[in-house]
C-alpha cells in the first residue's frame, strides 16, 4: 500500500483531511498484544508468589497472628468485614480524589498565574514554599477546629488537599517557564498574540510537567488523606486509616492487614489511572514515553 | 555547453532589480549594542533587491545573526533605520505576518504536534481555519518531499527532513522574504548538499528573496547570487561578491573552475574579515 502510494504521491495524501487519515495498523499486531499480557501477567505473577511463600512461612515458622497473619486468615478477615471496608473505601477514597481534583485545579490555575508576571511569582512564591514544607501534621488540629468538628469530611479533604497541591503548583510553574526560546520565536514573528502563545505553546509546554506532578500529587493525596485522618483521632472518621487505628488497638491484625490492603489497591488504582492519563497524551510525542511504562 | 546556457530571466531580472527596483529590505546605519555593552553591530548598510539570493558570510560573532533577527523582527536595532517589505513610514503600514520567514538553525518544530500541523502553525496563529489552508499545507508538504509524512510528530524524522518541515513552515505563506540562520549547520555534508540544491529550486519556484547567513565559503559560493562577507567587533560589513553564474545551478558548478574562483575570491574576503 505505502509502495503504490510512493508513485502518486501528489494525488491520495492531499485530498483526504488529515484527521481522516488511518493510523499505521501495527498497534495491534501480535507481539503488542503479547507485550501487554506480559504487563498484567508478571507482576500477578510475582504477587501471588509473595503471598504463597508467606503463608507457607507463616504456618512453618508458627508465628502469632497477633503479629504477622498470614494471607488466608487476611483474606477471611476481608470477606467477614467487607460491607465495612467498603464504606470507609467510599469515605477515604471520596477524601483523596476530591482533593486530588482540587489540588488538580488549583495547582494548574495558581501556577498559570503565577508565571503570567514576574513580579506576581515574587510576591508568592516564597508563601507556596512555605506551605510545602510546614508538616501538615502541625496544621491539621487548627483546620479542623476552623473547620468545625461537625464537618470532618471537608476538614480531611483540605488537609489532603494541602499536601497535594504543592507538586502541582511547582510543576505547572517550572512546565510554563520550560518554553522552548526557538519555538517563541517562531510564535514573535507571526505575531501570536499573548492567548495564542500560552494555548499552543507554553500549554503543550507544560503538559509533560504537569502530567508528572499529578501523578505526585496522587499519590500524595491518598498519604494525605490518610494521615489526615489519623491526625483527627478516634470517633470523627470512619475511612480507612481509621480502621488500622481502631484495629490495632484491638489487636486484630488481620482486620488491620486487610484495611492496608484495601487502602493499597486504591493507591495503586489511582496511579494507574494517572499513569495512563500521561501515556496517552505524551504517548506520540514526549520522549519519557519512548521506553513505555516507567 | 553549461557555459552557452542563455541567461535566465531570473538573473536578468534580479540584475535589473539591482539598477532600479525598490529594494525589498532596506537596511541603513544599523546598530546593535546589547544591555552588557557588547556592539554586535556598527553601521551596517544592506539593501536586498527583489529576488535576490544573498548570503551574509563571516567569523562568528560578526552580528550576521543579530542582523537577520533584526531584519526578521524578533530584535531591534539599537539605531539606525530599516523598511521590511510592506512596511511604509508614510502610509503607517507594517509587515503581514508570513510576508517575512525566518528558518532557524534548528527546526524549531512544535513537539506535539503533526508535520501537518507544524506546517500549518501560521495559518492557524493567523486565524485562516484548516479546511482552508489544507490545500497549501499539503502542496508545500508534496514540494519539499514530506508529502507522505503529513501524520508523522517530528521525534519520528531525521535531521534533514525536520529541517524540510521547518523550510515548509517557512515556505507556506509564500514570503516575500526568506531568512535563514545557518539552516544547514547541524547537518551532515551529503543532506546539506541536497537541502541546498532543493533550497535552490524552491526560490526559484516561490520567486521569493532569500537572506542566508552561513560561515561556509563553498555553501555561500553555491547559493547566492551575492555574498556579503562581514567582520567581527565591531560587526560590519567589509566587502561583497557577486556571483554571476546564472540559475539553475547544478552539482556541475561545484566542479567548474568559475567556482573554485569564487570560492578562493570569496576566501581571501573572508581572511581579511578575520584580521580585521
Amino acid at each position: 500500500m505505502s509502495e503504490n502510494s510512493t508513485t502518486v504521491g501528489n494525488m491520495n495524501p492531499a485530498a483526504v483531511p488529515v484527521s481522516a487519515m488511518p493510523r499505521p495498523l501495527m498497534a495491534i499486531s501480535a507481539a503488542r498484544v503479547g507485550e501487554h499480557v506480559r504487563t498484567v501477567a508478571l507482576p500477578v505473577l510475582t504477587g501471588v508468589a509473595f503471598l504463597l511463600a508467606w503463608e507457607v512461612l507463616v504456618r512453618a515458622l508458627g508465628i502469632s497472628r497477633f503479629v504477622l497473619p498470614p494471607p488466608s486468615m487476611i483474606i477471611a478477615s476481608l470477606v467477614d468485614h467487607f460491607s465495612t471496608l467498603m464504606q470507609a473505601l467510599v469515605y477515604t477514597a471520596s477524601i483523596t480524589i476530591a482533593a486530588f481534583v482540587c489540588a488538580l485545579v488549583s495547582g494548574i490555575t495558581l501556577g498559570v498565574l503565577l508565571t503570567q508576571n514576574r513580579n506576581v511569582e515574587r510576591m508568592f512564591w516564597p508563601y507556596a514554599v512555605a506551605l510545602q514544607v510546614t508538616p501538615m501534621v502541625a496544621i491539621a488540629p487548627l483546620v479542623i477546629i476552623w473547620v468545625g468538628l461537625d464537618r470532618v469530611w471537608l476538614g480531611l479533604m483540605i488537609l489532603a488537599w494541602l499536601v497535594a497541591f504543592f507538586p502541582m503548583l511547582s510543576n505547572t510553574a517550572v512546565g510554563m517557564k520550560s518554553t522552548d526560546r526557538g519555538l517563541s520565536d517562531v510564535f514573535t514573528l507571526y505575531q501570536a498574540s499573548r492567548w495564542q502563545r500560552f494555548r499552543r505553546l507554553q500549554l503543550p509546554s507544560a503538559l509533560p510537567y504537569i502530567l508528572a506532578g499529578a501523578r505526585i500529587s496522587s499519590g500524595l493525596s491518598v498519604i494525605g488523606g490518610v494521615v489526615a485522618e489519623f491526625v483527627a483521632g478516634s470517633g470523627s472518621s470512619t475511612g480507612l486509616a481509621w480502621i488500622i487505628v481502631e484495629s490495632g488497638t484491638m489487636l486484630d491484625v488481620p482486620r488491620m492487614f486487610a484495611a492496608l490492603f484495601v487502602l493499597s489497591a486504591f493507591g495503586l488504582s489511582i496511579w494507574y489511572v494517572t499513569a495512563s492519563v500521561q501515556t496517552r497524551l505524551l504517548r506520540r510525542w514526549h520522549e519519557s514515553e519512548l521506553a513505555g511504562e516507567s | 555547453m553549461e557555459m552557452n546556457t542563455p541567461t535566465s530571466p531570473k538573473t536578468s531580472m534580479h540584475a535589473a532589480a539591482i539598477a532600479h527596483v525598490e529594494p525589498i529590505l532596506r537596511m541603513q546605519a544599523l546598530d546593535k549594542v546589547y544591555p552588557n555593552g557588547t556592539r554586535a553591530l556598527a553601521g551596517l548598510h544592506l539593501d536586498v533587491a527583489p529576488g535576490e539570493f544573498v548570503s551574509l558570510l563571516g567569523p562568528s560573532g560578526c552580528g550576521k545573526s543579530t542582523a537577520l533577527r533584526i531584519a526578521a523582527g524578533l530584535s531591534a536595532q539599537t539605531a539606525g533605520r530599516i523598511v521590511r517589505p510592506g512596511e511604509d513610514e508614510a502610509e503607517g503600514t507594517s509587515p503581514r505576518p508570513g510576508d517575512i520567514a525566518f528558518v532557524f538553525q534548528d527546526p524549531n518544530l512544535m513537539p506535539w504536534a503533526t508535520v501537518f500541523d507544524n506546517v500549518l502553525l501560521p495559518f492557524t496563529l493567523a486565524g485562516v481555519h484548516r479546511r482552508e489552508a489544507q490545500p497549501q499545507v499539503a502542496a508545500i508538504l508534496d514540494t519539499v518531499g514530506l508529502g507522505k509524512f503529513q501524520n508523522a510528530y517530528p521525534r519520528e524524522l531525521s535531521g534533514g527532513m525536520k529541517m524540510r518541515v521547518s523550510i515548509a513552515r517557512a515556505l507556506v505563506t509564500r514570503p516575500r522574504l526568506l531568512l535563514m540562520d545557518e539552516p544547514f549547520a547541524a547537518l551532515d555534508e551529503i543532506t546539506r548538499n541536497k537541502l541546498s540544491q532543493d533550497l535552490l529550486e524552491l526560490w526559484k519556484e516561490t520567486n521569493s528573496t532569500v537572506i542566508f547567513v552561513t560561515h561556509s565559503v563553498f555553501e555561500s559560493v553555491y547559493l547566492s547570487s551575492r555574498i556579503v562577507v562581514m567582520a567581527a567587533r565591531p560587526g560590519r560589513i567589509i566587502g561583497e561578491i557577486a556571483i554571476d553564474r546564472p540559475y539553475p545551478r547544478s552539482g556541475d558548478f561545484r566542479l567548474s573552475d568559475e567556482y573554485s574562483a569564487c570560492c578562493r575570491q570569496v576566501s581571501a574576503l573572508l581572511g581579511r574579515a578575520m584580521e580585521s
